[in-house]
């Protein structure tokens, strides 16, 4: 099932050329047809994510989907000071999921003149899906919120209605432009004394054409951005208001659990519903082809009848498969295949030959599930030939156009309801992983009130688009002064986000391949994407390349680092400020590692020790990230707190194993995360360079796994080189004295 | 039937005794501040109070409240209302929530609050091992740091 083509065909045709981005989102034809179909009253769209009412009230529409990553107030901040907007004044609303406001033309803008960005690549490549069908949709990912619509669409929609503003004053006034000045939502005429609000300009603006290309604000002259304002979603997140996709409610709401085959890609055979039927509440039976459901008046009643369905699923060459076959098959893929090329610079290859030692490692992580805290789930209210939808995503016209195409309408008569999002982390983009949304659809579409499909925990576990299991094979070449002179890797795929596996040091050979890495097994994108895995390959097997040079591991990087002075700076913050090289307390090591992801650069160093049982311990972690600057430093902490927690999870305990061709795991037991009783302190060090905004929903993420196990080498003298960490048995049998 | 009070108001419903707390909030009363996570007692997103202490609800049948006074998020600033009542019409708590931007994606943080609710009910001065003993719900957007940043602010308030 594909998204359908008419969209994208309306889109470009309102688009046109494809300028300036933000430029796009400031045509004409966007704001008054804003003002046509969404206005009331004294309210006029000034650009198509900016309205102004009578009263002064500026609303900011943000096309992006609020998953706690703060992106409403962030993007609302942007628009709110080039429009010189008094925050007071300003009120932020979520963008409707219709076309006008969707942002794949960021997508086709980049496209066309730089090629699809980094970010957004996992998007192209993991299910090949052809440039031209992501235009049209309002995903949320890939770091990409603030660099992408907040850069050019937000901040560019904000200085250009503020220019229409004067321009209307100007009329109004009958004074030349350059006399009049902008501050708190009024234009003021110094000259006379006059000051008009915005809203008082707002329908005059609106019927000016909006300027090709608004001058944007200098730093300096920033009132808005760069302060830590307080989110606005946090409010109804702290009394129980805030509504999310699991929350949708009526009175007349049915309920579906669903159970789906447990071996991927699998078909129901037979379903004997005898039995559950009788149950109270229970209204049908569905059988779908790789699934069943029933329906009942509650969830619960719908979950216990569940369990009392007897039913069979189609045998499959997959059903033996188990996480040791998977492993077997990739030794084996990495054995045997030199794969296709990823990187090469020089000749690896030959200076292995010809090297005085060569040092050889085998990296390997298992799959990974999302776990994210509000289990998948959506609700479908089928009215006649239209729809209703009601669920949690990281793409609302995605989620619309998968609606309207599964159950065979014009998306024209599919209307969603955004709410916000109980965690996101990649598992809610429909464009990849639209299980519970088919599921959903289809249930719903034998009813005529809304039904409501929840995944269990065990569903969303079992039921996931994974992180990749991935293997990386490594061989670096000395010379006979214990100089390295090759860095040879070979990992299995696929490469969702390029780059991620290249270093940033100053290593004369280089070759980077990668082989087949598919299985039975769907994957999609999971917070960092392909840096999670590479990250602690890399910055693993550099420690050991240092260990092996003699060299302590943070002088080797800077050594290796001198043509990347972004890394080199956010390692040197990071090192003072952990107290690096100075007298720890006993017992405890440092780890380091950096990464470069989404725009972002991120050291971490980790502070870890062994517990009376030897369990490790992360009692600290500091980051120095330099994300460019910082629109609003206390989200950029928070998203760093939040990326090394979710890091940290995974590097301690996370692993999806594969038995029997299903997954073993079902819940939380099973699937450990990092609590309060092992969240460390975490450090924030900003660095701001200036350049442009980097990610910060994933670039914190990348790093801890490497920094934790290189602390870990260092106290017990044991490289961990598959994780989770919690599969290891450590001592401190041979301490690592630091060079 | 199943009679008890969620946020001061009596619920009567026609219910199986066996039916779990949670759903009969969310489903049958319609309160959704409340939240499932996992249905086992391991996350603690469902939590609410039980005449004043946190429990998990997604395990806690309705046969096990009868005749007793629920407290959900939507009710906290009422039920533990008085003079830990900030001007915002939130319990101190919450308003602890605000001042320490805790949430992320916010979906835990009503379990959340209800549990550190409780635990400095019974201890309002708790050290970091308490903390960590006492609090034991999930939150994946790793909220922890500034929860226990809160945790003492509130015990030195």
């Amino acid at each position: 099932m594909k998204v359908s083509r008419r969209r994208f065909i309306v889109s470009t045709a309102l688009v046109g050329g494809g300028v300036l981005i933000g430029y796009s989102a400031t045509r004409p034809s966007r704001h008054s047809r804003a003002n046509n179909e969404l206005a009331k009253g004294s309210e006029r769209f000034i650009t198509s994510f900016i309205k102004i009412d009578k009263e002064n009230e500026i609303t900011i529409f943000v096309p992006h989907s609020e998953m706690g990553q703060g992106i409403h107030t962030a993007l609302s901040m942007m628009a709110a000071d080039e429009l010189d907007a008094s925050w007071e004044d300003i009120k932020i609303e979520q963008a409707p999921a219709i076309d006008l406001f969707a942002n794949g033309d960021l997508i086709k803008g980049f496209a066309g003149e730089f090629g699809v960005p980094d970010a957004l690549m996992p998007l192209v490549n993991m299910s090949a899906f052809p440039i031209a069908e992501i235009m049209n949709l309002q995903i949320t990912g890939g770091s990409s919120s603030v660099r992408y619509t907040g850069e050019t669409a937000m901040r560019t929609a904000g200085a250009a209605a503020r220019k229409m503003l004067l321009e209307a004053a100007a009329n109004r006034l009958s004074v030349p432009i350059d006399e009049l000045t902008t501050e708190l939502s009024h234009v003021n005429h110094n000259a006379s004394g006059q000051s008009m609000s915005y809203g008082q300009l707002a329908t005059d603006a609106a019927l000016l054409e909006p300027p090709e290309n608004p001058i944007l604000k200098d730093r300096s002259q920033f009132n808005i951005m760069g302060k830590a304002i307080s989110r606005n979603d946090i409010p109804a997140k702290v009394d129980g208001s805030a509504m999310f996709g699991i929350d949708a409610h009526s009175d007349d709401m049915l309920f579906a659990a669903i159970k789906l085959a447990p071996v991927f890609g699998t078909k129901l055979t037979s379903v004997d519903a005898t039995e559950a039927l009788t149950l109270r509440g229970v209204k049908r039976v569905i059988e779908l082809e790789d699934s069943f459901a029933v329906v009942a008046d509650s969830y619960w009643r719908a979950k216990n009848a569940l369990a009392l369905v007897d039913a069979t699923f189609e045998a499959s060459e997959n059903d033996s498969i188990s996480s040791s076959d998977i492993d077997a098959r990739f030794s084996k893929e990495l054995a045997e295949n030199n794969g296709s090329k990823d990187k090469e610079v020089g000749d690896a290859e030959a200076e292995l030959e010809a090297a005085a030692d060569v040092l050889e490692a085998n990296y390997r992580v298992p799959y990974l599930a999302h776990a994210a805290m509000e289990p998948m789930n959506c609700t479908v209210h089928f009215k006649g030939d239209a729809a209703e939808v009601w669920t949690s995503t990281q793409d609302a016209l995605g989620t619309a156009g998968r609606v309207a195409t599964v159950a065979g309408l014009p998306e024209s008569k599919v209307t969603f309801h955004q709410t916000y999002c109980g965690g996101g982390f990649g598992r809610r983009v429909p464009l990849l992983n639209s299980n519970v949304i088919d599921h959903a659809t289809l249930i719903a579409m034998e009813f005529d009130v809304p039904v409501k499909t929840i995944f269990s925990r065990e569903d969303d576990m079992q039921q996931d688009h994974y992180r990749p299991a991935v293997h990386n094979n490594f061989k670096a070449a000395f010379d006979v002064n214990n100089n390295v002179t090759a860095w040879h890797s070979r990992f299995t795929g696929p490469i969702s986000v390029p780059g991620a596996s290249h270093i940033p040091y100053a290593i004369e050979n280089q070759s980077i391949r990668v082989v087949d890495g598919k299985t039975h097994v769907p994957i999609g994108p999971w917070r960092s994407v392909d840096h999670t895995q590479q990250t602690f390959f890399t910055e693993s097997f550099i420690d050991e390349i240092a260990n092996r040079a003699g060299v302590n591991p943070y002088q080797f990087r800077i050594n290796l680092l001198q043509d990347h002075p972004r890394h080199r700076k956010v390692l040197e913050v990071a090192a003072e400020a952990a107290g690096y090289g100075e007298n720890l307390q006993e017992g405890r090591a440092l780890g380091i590692a950096v990464q470069e992801s989404f725009g972002s650069f991120v050291a971490e160093i980790a502070e870890v020790s062994l517990d009376e049982d030897n369990q490790p311990i992360v009692h600290k972690v500091t980051c120095a990230i330099d994300c460019g600057w910082a629109v609003n430093p206390d989200i950029v902490e928070a998203q760093i707190e939040s990326g090394i927690i979710f890091g940290l999870s995974a590097a301690m305990y996370g692993e999806i194993t594969i038995e029997n061709g299903r997954v073993a795991q079902g819940n939380f037991p099973d699937y450990e995360v990092v609590r309060m009783s092992s969240s460390p302190k975490i450090e924030v060090h900003i660095v701001e360079s200036g350049g442009a905004p980097g990610g910060l929903g994933e670039p914190a993420t990348p790093p801890i796994a490497a920094a934790v196990t290189n602390a870990l080498y260092i106290l017990t003298g044991q490289r961990v080189r598959d994780l989770p960490i919690m599969n290891h048995e450590f001592s401190i049998g041979n301490p690592v004295a630091q060079v | 039937m199943a009679t008890f009070k969620v946020n001061g108001i009596e619920h009567i419903l026609d219910i199986e005794p066996e039916m779990p707390l949670l759903w009969a909030i969310r489903d049958e009363i319609g309160l959704t501040g409340t939240k499932f996570g996992c249905g086992i007692a391991s996350c603690g997103a469902c939590t609410v109070h039980i005449n004043g202490k946190a429990v998990r609800s997604c395990v806690t049948p309705v046969s096990a409240v009868e005749g007793q006074e629920i407290t959900t998020i939507e009710g906290l600033a009422v039920a533990i209302g008085g003079t830990n009542t900030s001007l915002s019409g939130l319990a101190a708590v919450q308003q602890a929530w605000i001042d320490h931007q805790i949430p992320q994606c916010g979906y835990c943080q009503s379990g959340m609050i209800m549990a550190v609710s409780s635990l400095l009910a019974e201890n309002p001065k708790p050290s970091d091992a308490e903390i960590d003993a006492g609090i034991t719900n999930i939150c994946r957007c790793g909220s922890y740091p500034r929860v226990r940043k809160a945790i003492h602010a509130l015990a030195n308030a």
